[in-house]
């Protein structure tokens, strides 16, 4: 299989206007006769959905929460970046797309990114329009903030929910549209299967979670809009239903998988107490404008309390590693000395594993109210869970995975490889390399469905427009349906030992201890035999109660956790595959002064897998990835 | 610790319900309720006994999905808290704990204590939005919005959608999710062209779900996690009036 990126001809800058001058279209009355199915209702998909159902398309959106407004966009805090240069900073677009290119550690495609920076100035305006309440300065205009990886303010928020505001937003957008009749929503439903007709995506299984019944709905195409895959880690701060399984599903049915081992272990969550935490919390990044990070220099001073720490028994060692960025250094960067100083034996917790979060300085220069203002919500946040109070004693923090920059490969048209199978946001690996950069997951979001996929999505569909509506009766559907009843009845039927959580646990900690932080190859190759193990016991020993035809949760995440069983291994084949250290990929072999070594010469291309069986090598396609404007460089953040 | 739970069992909507007693044991105080009910279900899936059904995503008090009444308070008892925010450590060794759905007739129950509430989604989809097709919105900067009033919109845009203020209110009334909604709008610019329209058509929305009227009682504000003010109802109520009384169609 030869990857083609499909990457418009011409200038950088010229790239997407020219390709929306010239690309083909599908007339509003021909846009009435074809059906197109989003699958999830985040910011990706709740864009894309109310943008195509505005357009004219009939479109059906389906989400597994009980309403489209619970997505886990909604979670995000910090906010949205965009290049308005509101600031007069020396922002614009292409710095914009460099940052980006940059924080990626030169692992993501130039045209994307830089599509998806002329995209952020429309977002704001778009999302303003919808009434998102972003911060105002007084004379009422919009407010910015900066961000890791940065030297600019080009950050829009909302407080620290700004990715709750943004997704109110397009659920109001796709609200109007399920009003008006051009979307029709599927809430409490999930997707088990793509079906594939003559190669194109034509459709999905999709069981109802309220009654169990399984549907089968056809259409002209279909719209993976997923989320990452982040909760092979089991835990994370993704919400608890994030799973991989729709884009597992299509993997198996041909769509290539990009870059799974790129995931993004954010630096600032609040750390792990015991074993029975079921999920991570994070701290929005913002907070790194006005905290500083430390850990004691002495090693003997870790359990003391903080405020008994001279100054000049502190090491706030990201300032003095990276003088240039100091506290604001790039998430992989944050995290990674987060965990050098803690394998030092310095973390300030009897776990080991936490560094201090300091306001004080910052509550000095500028006040309590001020920090209040900025930070209340998260500060109250914090006190909730950890019991502790910000404004007195430092954060305790430490890094979490956070964030899957893999997922579906997909080509300019944000195409997977099967023909008619899109996949936005998340979902896909397209934008944001080997690391994302704070407050670009939004915009990525919200650019993919608002602004990408409605004008891509007609290079496929203007040669639909005499294909009627699909025939849910065909073979195909009734052998997806069959394979997924053979699923469920085969997880029903095992009656083990061990819960669905039991194997997500200890998949989790495998993936942790072997495909986290930093990883090496021996770790690796024991961690895939390990994954092999894990999976075979699953299959014999896994305890799933009830019954199919009624609400069943542990059912849910029985499939999900047999899904994550399959993706660990990959990530780990990916992980093993990458030679080199590059954004959140850290290989402790290949490492120069203690930074990271990337090595452009033989890894500067998107691994791209293909399926060829549960437990059996995938093969890898390469994509090179060729850069005509920026030059790859060492990233140096000091 | 240990705690003794009451827990509403009912298998579906048809299914009348019951209460059941299970005891739970190694309970850490830092455990969040939902933690807390994950030990139950992992106990009763091991006794090959049938898990509780209840909602739940985030687990960090944003989605709104998470929803029991708990010894009587929707999320509790703890102030602006949701269920997955509510932690051990506000109840002691040795309590009983009766643990509810939301109880109204607009959220019929699904399973134990998960409940069906589209009926909000049907109140936003009558009016909830400001009408404008991608790519039609003018610079963002072009209209500028005064620091308070973008503040008091954000206020109101906090609300979750959790339904804790139906579940709170004796009458089932969600006059504050309405309020909440129909604030954020009305406070900016933005919202001006559909105003009217827009309370009108949401307050019909509201009353055909099946949720009842406001009395004013404030039992909404008391528990709802973001604090939303019931100033935004009184906010509603004129809304409603002026757009009732200047309307050329009857209301």
């Amino acid at each position: 299989m030869k990857l083609d990126a499909k990457i418009p001809a011409g200038n950088l800058e010229d790239k997407w206007t020219t390709y929306r001058s010239k690309c083909k279209l599908v007339s509003p009355a021909n846009k009435r006769r074809l059906d197109v199915i989003v699958i999830g209702s985040g910011l990706a998909g709740a864009s894309a959905a109310a943008t195509l159902g505005e357009l004219g398309y009939n479109v059906k959106c389906f989400c597994f929460q009980d309403s489209p407004r619970r997505a886990h966009s909604i979670a995000a805090q910090g906010g949205i970046n965009a290049a308005k240069n509101y600031q007069n900073d020396g922002d614009s677009i292409y710095r914009l797309f460099y940052d980006t290119i940059k924080g990626g550690d030169y692992r993501s495609r130039e045209a994307n990114v830089y599509r998806l920076a002329e995209a952020s100035v429309q977002i704001i305006d778009q999302c303003v329009a919808q009434g998102v309440p972003f911060a105002r300065e007084y004379g009422g205009l919009l407010a910015n903030r900066s961000f890791g990886g940065v030297q600019v303010s080009r950050t829009f928020y909302a407080r620290g929910q700004t990715g709750q505001q943004l997704l109110l937003g397009a659920y109001s957008a796709l609200s109007r549209q399920i009003a008006a009749g051009s979307v029709k929503m599927y809430n409490r439903h999930e997707m088990l299967d793509v079906v594939v007709i003559d190669g194109k995506a034509r459709g999905i299984i999709a069981r109802n979670l309220i009654t169990g019944q399984l549907e089968r709905h056809g259409a002209h195409a279909v719209l993976l809009c997923t989320g990452g895959y982040g909760n092979v880690f089991y835990l994370s701060t993704n919400a608890m239903g994030s799973n991989v399984t729709a884009a597992w599903k299509a993997h198996r049915k041909g769509a290539l998988f990009a870059n799974p081992c790129f995931t993004q272990i954010h630096p600032t969550c609040i750390p792990v107490t015991s074993g029975y935490q079921s999920k991570l919390t994070l701290m929005s990044e913002s907070l790194r404008n006005d905290g500083r990070v430390w850990v004691p220099k002495k090693k003997e001073d870790r359990l003391k309390p903080p405020q008994q720490i001279p100054e000049e028994d502190r090491d706030y060692y990201l300032e003095r590693m990276y003088p240039a960025f100091g506290n604001l250094v790039p998430r992989d960067i944050a995290s990674r000395a987060a965990k050098v100083v803690c394998d030092e034996g310095r973390g300030v917790v009897k776990s080991g594993y936490a560094v201090y979060l300091d306001f004080s300085d910052a509550i000095k220069r500028l006040g309590k109210d001020v920090i209040a203002a900025r930070y209340g919500n998260l500060f109250e946040m914090y006190q909730r869970i950890a019991d502790d109070n910000p404004y007195e004693t430092p954060m305790k923090i430490f890094p979490a995975v956070h964030y899957t920059m893999g997922g579906l490969w997909v080509d300019y048209d944000l195409s997977t490889t099967i023909p008619g199978l899109y996949a936005l946001g998340e979902a896909n690996f397209s934008d944001h390399g080997a690391n994302r950069l704070g407050a670009s997951a939004l915009m990525q979001g919200l650019a993919d469905g608002y602004f990408v996929i409605p004008v891509t999505i007609a290079q496929f569909l203007a040669d639909e427009i005499r294909t009627p509506p699909i025939n849910t009766n065909q073979a195909a559907f009734a052998e997806a349906q069959n394979n997924v009843q053979a699923q469920i009845d085969r997880l029903l039927g095992i009656k083990g030992n061990k819960s669905v959580d039991d194997f997500h646990m200890a998949l989790g900690k495998i993936m942790w201890d072997k495909c986290g932080m930093a990883r090496n190859a021996e770790g690796l190759k024991q961690a895939r035999k390990e994954i092999q193990t894990l999976r075979e016991e699953f299959w014999q020993n896994v305890l799933v109660p009830g019954t199919a035809n009624e609400f069943n949760p542990e059912l849910e995440k029985a499939g999900r956790v047999a899904d994550f069983l399959e993706l660990g291994e990959l990530m780990v084949i990916d992980a093993l595959n990458r030679e080199e250290s590059c954004g959140g990929h850290f290989r402790e072999e290949f490492t120069e002064d203690g930074e990271a070594k990337r090595d452009d010469a033989n890894f500067q291309y998107v691994a791209a897998w293909e399926f060829t069986g549960t437990g059996k090598d995938p093969q890898l396609h390469k994509e090179e990835l060729v850069f005509e404007n920026v030059k790859p460089s060492t990233r140096s953040y000091k | 610790m240990k705690i003794t739970l009451k827990v509403w069992r009912q298998k579906n909507a048809q299914d009348n319900g019951r209460f059941e007693t299970y005891n739970v044991a190694d309970i850490e105080s830092d455990m969040s309720f939902l933690e807390m009910m994950d030990v139950l279900n992992q106990q009763l899936i091991k006794d090959k006994k049938d898990p509780v059904a209840f909602d739940h995503d985030c687990r960090e008090g944003i989605c709104g999905m998470c929803s029991m009444v708990i010894n009587g308070h929707p999320h509790g008892h703890v102030k602006a808290t949701t269920t997955c925010q509510l932690h051990m450590r506000s109840f002691k060794d040795g309590d009983t704990i009766v643990v509810e759905p939301w109880r109204a007739k607009a959220f019929p129950v699904i399973k134990d204590l998960a409940v069906d509430r589209s009926a909000f989604d049907k109140v936003i989809q009558a009016g909830g939005y400001i009408s404008v097709n991608t790519g039609s919105a003018p610079e963002a900067n072009s209209v500028p919005v005064p620091q308070d009033m973008a503040e008091k919109a954000m206020d109101a845009a906090e609300c979750i959608g959790c339904g804790a203020c139906v579940a709170a209110c004796k009458n089932s009334s969600a006059m504050l999710f309405l309020s909440a909604k129909v604030s954020h709008m009305a406070l900016l610019p933005q919202g001006q062209p559909e105003r009217k329209k827009r309370v009108i058509s949401m307050m019909k929305a509201h009353d055909e779900a099946g949720f009842g009227s406001c009395t004013n009682t404030g039992a909404c504000e008391a528990y709802c996690p973001k604090g939303i003010s019931i100033t935004n109802i009184a906010r509603l109520n004129r809304e409603f009036l002026s757009a009732a009384l200047s309307s050329e169609q009857p209301v």
